[in-house]
């Protein structure tokens, strides 16, 4: 079974490729990279005008199922994913149960190999139920297929929880992501802190609530000598904190998401519930230091925070609407458009935030790259075709998304799974 | 000029034209209160709903005397009683009243927004009588009413808003107003009290009460809520008073003729001193009544349309 | 659309004065008579048929003005709420006689919804109802005591008033409608 992409430009960070070449896909995996390549009886695709990239990772996606399954289940994330043009997600564990044992990691993993093509990676519990408490057991759930450690929704409160979350986690190769927010500082807040919450009465989350926990974990990676992924940086002091810290040598690592570096506290004027998230919509100044953290590589990933919630969750008012919206379907193009476009980060970068990095925070060996051997996953996207969601294109179980019916310059065309073909739709 | 909102969700966005059609068409109804049958028919057969999520005696009773003085049918509506306390969504309280037909939604409400949100489920106009720390915009168009009638104007003139500035509806209803209509506007609070980034609503923030009070044309004060101590805003009640209680020896600093104005329920001896609150410069009670030339004034603007009929 | 002025300022001065003498003929010296004029333009005619009486009869007749927009009967969602332009009613009319003073009767409906206003302000021995002009078409069992001037009218023409008060002149205009036949050849 042989698949040949035709002349489409082959974008690799990982290998500094950026030309146009074939690649020949053998039973799933990369056979050759290459230009003007043949092979017999294969089946064709013409990338000619698209980008080839590795497959895209989203390391931050919430799937709701187990137990929110009016929220979202795998089946429809995944669907989700795979019209985003991601061939892989991580999945954060504050399902019902929390995925805290190997037990929930097998059903979500046999749940997922049997509803879609996309390649699914649990991330287990930091703590036992993400009480913040007892560690979870971390072995076990490697031993089942996590890869990654979070609390995500929660922070880890405790300082001395973290450091053995750390120690421990990091002497079994696991990578720990902290959901940064200092609970107590950021209190009922609802909003950002700032011009915008002061107008709407709207009680609000300062940006040091972020960075005071950024600057902790930043310090435990000092002291335990352990990786510690910052999840979904918002804030401009939170992105200095990071960098000063890479610039240290110090293991640290983060990504953000396409709303922090695309809508501001402004977008809450209305009190539309979907420009309620956490962390929450900031400034203009922050979302201009995201985008700069994403292109000098202090923000090293680019993950959605896919957040479904049901109509009727979040068709109350402001204050008591549940945070997060759902991203996978329109995180590229708004890379494409916002990032890319404006020339604000390369293409290269925007593939490597993507693909590689996630690759390798995960310590996926062979993902985030398009070499001869690997298993043949890629992302097939074009930078002219324009994208506009509407509602009926959504394949999320929920519709929570500001981003409907904004026109996007650029467009995810396909992926491919193990070798096989799937048309964006 | 005349009056185009369907709803009165907050004073933000009115033009000075629209404010001040509000406070001239309160002072024409200021009048039906004068007479000996207290009622006009302007607004039979209508039906408002007043809807509170808070308890509010005050503003209801003024609002309810107002709709009854325009002869409006009014249905009340209070949460502690009601399907609310049974888990019903705001949506769903608001689709159910909606086929009992209304022509308007009175609501208090402790979220900021929730005005906006159910004007996307009404056909009826909606006042919003208080959201969360949001707006409360008959209760700035109350007081812009009484300061108009001691001051004749709003140009220029040096307001000081004192108190619990954070937490208050009232303060950034007022501010949206007075500066609209040409007014200066100090806050002043302790620093606990004072949200970070209110100058950006376009006024001059202090935490010292006896230099914000220098000088000032109008002193609203506003009701300091016990639990903001328990929360640990400021150190205690009598540490508050003795900082930013508004005593006679205080208002000596102000413009002679100052008047003192406060939304009420007051906290005497908490926030204002009794001596102040009976005294000569105060216009508290003046305030209560033009409540309800205000509330009429909205309501029969916002539904009192129809053929201009006094050519024939 | 044809306009046609139906009096000039001297012919409405020449009116009034007419009104005045009539008022102050049948209500025999005015005593205990008040004028109160309908907004907004009964209220300068009210004024100025107050003033001939003095000038006449050398008596002072108290005026007020009525604002009868919350007590209309066309309650409909369309349109914007009427100004407001308030009733003054400085002295008791309990007893008294009041004449209401308008610029136009038509269909009667303003002078139904001020005898509802009045009748709120306190109980009068008796109303009557003075007008510039009365243009017929009347929907209420309503007709004026003292009438100016009575017009021929089709139900869709304008009668418009105009008062140096609020428009720079005095003149009473007709406007109508031109049917097709005569609008175009």
């Amino acid at each position: 079974m042989y698949l040949l992409i035709k002349n489409g430009r082959v974008v690799d960070p990982s290998s500094g490729t950026d030309e146009t070449l074939d690649v020949l896909i053998k039973d799933g995996r990369v056979e050759a990279v290459d230009k003007k390549l043949e092979a017999k009886g294969a089946e064709v695709l013409d990338a000619t005008g698209l980008i080839v990239a590795p497959g895209f990772m989203d390391m931050h996606v919430h799937l709701r199922e187990p137990g929110y399954e009016r929220k979202e289940t795998i089946a429809t994330g995944l669907a989700a994913a795979l019209a985003g043009g991601f061939t892989g997600v991580c999945c954060m564990p504050n399902t019902d149960p929390v995925n805290d044992s190997a037990s929930v990691t097998r059903f979500i993993l046999d749940r997922a190999r049997a509803v879609s093509p996309v390649r699914v990676y649990p991330i287990g519990a930091i703590t036992k139920e993400s009480k913040g408490e007892e560690l979870a057991p971390y072995a076990e759930l490697r031993e089942a297929g996590v890869r990654a450690l979070s609390d995500d929704g929660k922070p880890v409160v405790k300082a001395s929880v973290m450091r053995r979350a750390m120690e421990y986690a990091g002497s079994l190769g696991l990578l720990v992501i902290d959901h940064c927010e200092d609970p107590d500082l950021a209190g009922e807040g609802s909003m950002h802190e700032g011009t915008v919450s002061v107008r709407l009465g709207l009680k609000g989350i300062p940006a040091e609530a972020e960075v005071i926990p950024i600057r902790r974990d930043i310090s435990l990676a000092r002291l335990t000598g352990q990786r510690v992924h910052i999840a979904h940086v918002s804030t401009r002091l939170g992105v200095e904190a990071i960098r000063a810290a890479k610039k240290k040598r110090l293991p640290v690592t983060a990504e953000a998401t396409p709303h922090h570096f695309t809508l501001t506290d402004e977008a809450v004027l209305g009190f539309d519930t979907n420009a309620k998230m956490n962390p929450p919509l900031r400034g203009k100044d922050d979302v201009d230091a995201v985008i700069e953290g994403l292109a000098d590589g202090t923000l090293d990933a680019i993950v959605t925070d896919h957040a479904p919630h049901a109509y009727e969750e979040k068709m109350v008012e402001f204050d008591r609407a549940p945070n997060g919206i759902i991203g996978l379907q329109t995180a590229v193009p708004l890379a494409l458009d916002r990032l890319v476009k404006t020339d604000r980060i390369s293409l290269k970068r925007m593939v490597d935030a993507f693909s590689c990095a996630p690759a390798r925070l995960l310590g996926l060996t062979d993902k985030g790259k398009i070499a001869p051997g690997v298993e043949a996953d890629l992302t097939l996207f074009s930078l002219r075709k324009e994208t506009r969601l509407k509602a009926e294109d959504i394949k999320s179980l929920s519709k929570n998304t500001p981003f409907l019916g904004m026109k996007l310059k650029g467009a995810v065309v396909a992926v491919v799974i193990a070798g096989r073909v799937y048309p964006a739709r | 000029m005349n009056w185009r909102h369907k709803h009165l969700l907050g004073i933000e966005g009115l033009a000075p034209e629209e404010i001040t059609l509000v406070l001239d068409t309160a002072d024409k109804m200021a009048e039906v209160a004068t007479r000996p049958v207290k009622k006009v028919p302007a607004l039979r057969a209508k039906l408002v709903v007043n809807l509170f999520f808070e308890n509010s005696t005050r503003t209801r009773s003024s609002f309810e005397i107002a709709e009854k003085r325009l002869s409006a049918d009014t249905l009340n509506f209070s949460a502690s009683t009601s399907s609310v306390s049974k888990g019903e969504s705001l949506v769903d309280t608001i689709l159910n009243i909606e086929r009992m037909m209304p022509d308007c939604y009175v609501m208090r409400h402790p979220s900021p927004g929730a005005g906006q949100l159910i004007s996307g489920f009404t056909k009826a106009s909606i006042v919003n009588a208080g959201d969360g720390a949001h707006e409360h915009p008959t209760q700035a168009l109350l007081d812009a009413m009484t300061i108009r009638q001691r001051k004749g104007g709003f140009k220029g003139l040096k307001v000081l808003i004192a108190g619990d500035i954070a937490h208050s509806r009232v303060v950034r209803s007022n501010i949206h107003l007075l500066n609209t209509m040409g007014a200066k506007v100090t806050v002043c609070g302790p620093a606990t009290l004072l949200p970070p980034h209110i100058e950006s609503l376009g006024v001059t923030a202090s935490t010292e009460f006896e230099e914000a009070i220098k000088g000032k044309d109008v002193v609203m004060m506003l009701r300091i809520q016990l639990e903001r101590q328990k929360r640990g805003l400021f150190p205690s009640l009598m540490e508050y008073y003795q900082r930013y209680g508004l005593t006679e020896e205080r208002l000596k600093l102000a413009a002679k003729d100052v008047i003192v104005m406060h939304p009420g329920p007051m906290n005497r001896g908490v926030e204002i001193a009794s001596e102040v609150a009976d005294g000569p410069y105060s216009v508290i009670l003046d305030q209560v009544e033009n409540g309800v030339s205000v509330r009429m004034a909205v309501l029969y603007l916002l539904l009192g349309g129809g053929e201009d009929v006094s050519a024939h | 659309m044809k306009r046609k002025t139906i009096l000039d300022a001297a012919g409405i001065q020449r009116t009034l004065g007419r009104l005045a003498l009539e008022l102050a003929e049948r209500l025999q010296g005015c005593e205990g008579v008040v004028l109160i004029g309908i907004h907004r333009r009964g209220v300068p005619l009210a004024r100025r048929i107050a003033d001939k009486l003095s000038e006449v009869e050398k008596v002072q007749v108290p005026v007020g003005s009525l604002d009868i927009n919350l007590y209309r009967d066309d309650f409909s969602s369309a349109g914007t709420a009427p100004v407001l332009r308030g009733t003054q009613v400085d002295f008791d009319i309990e007893g008294r006689t009041v004449v209401l003073v308008d610029d136009v009767l038509f269909t009667g409906r303003t002078i139904r919804a001020a005898l509802d206003a009045l009748v709120d302000l306190g109980r009068p021995a008796r109303v009557q109802l003075a007008v510039l002009v009365d243009r017929g078409h009347r929907e209420l069992p309503v007709q004026a005591d003292y009438v100016g001037l009575s017009l021929n009218t089709r139900r869709e023409d304008h009668v418009e008033l105009h008062l140096t008060e609020f428009d720079g002149e005095d003149a009473l205009l007709l406007e109508t409608q031109i049917t097709a036949k005569e609008g175009r050849p």
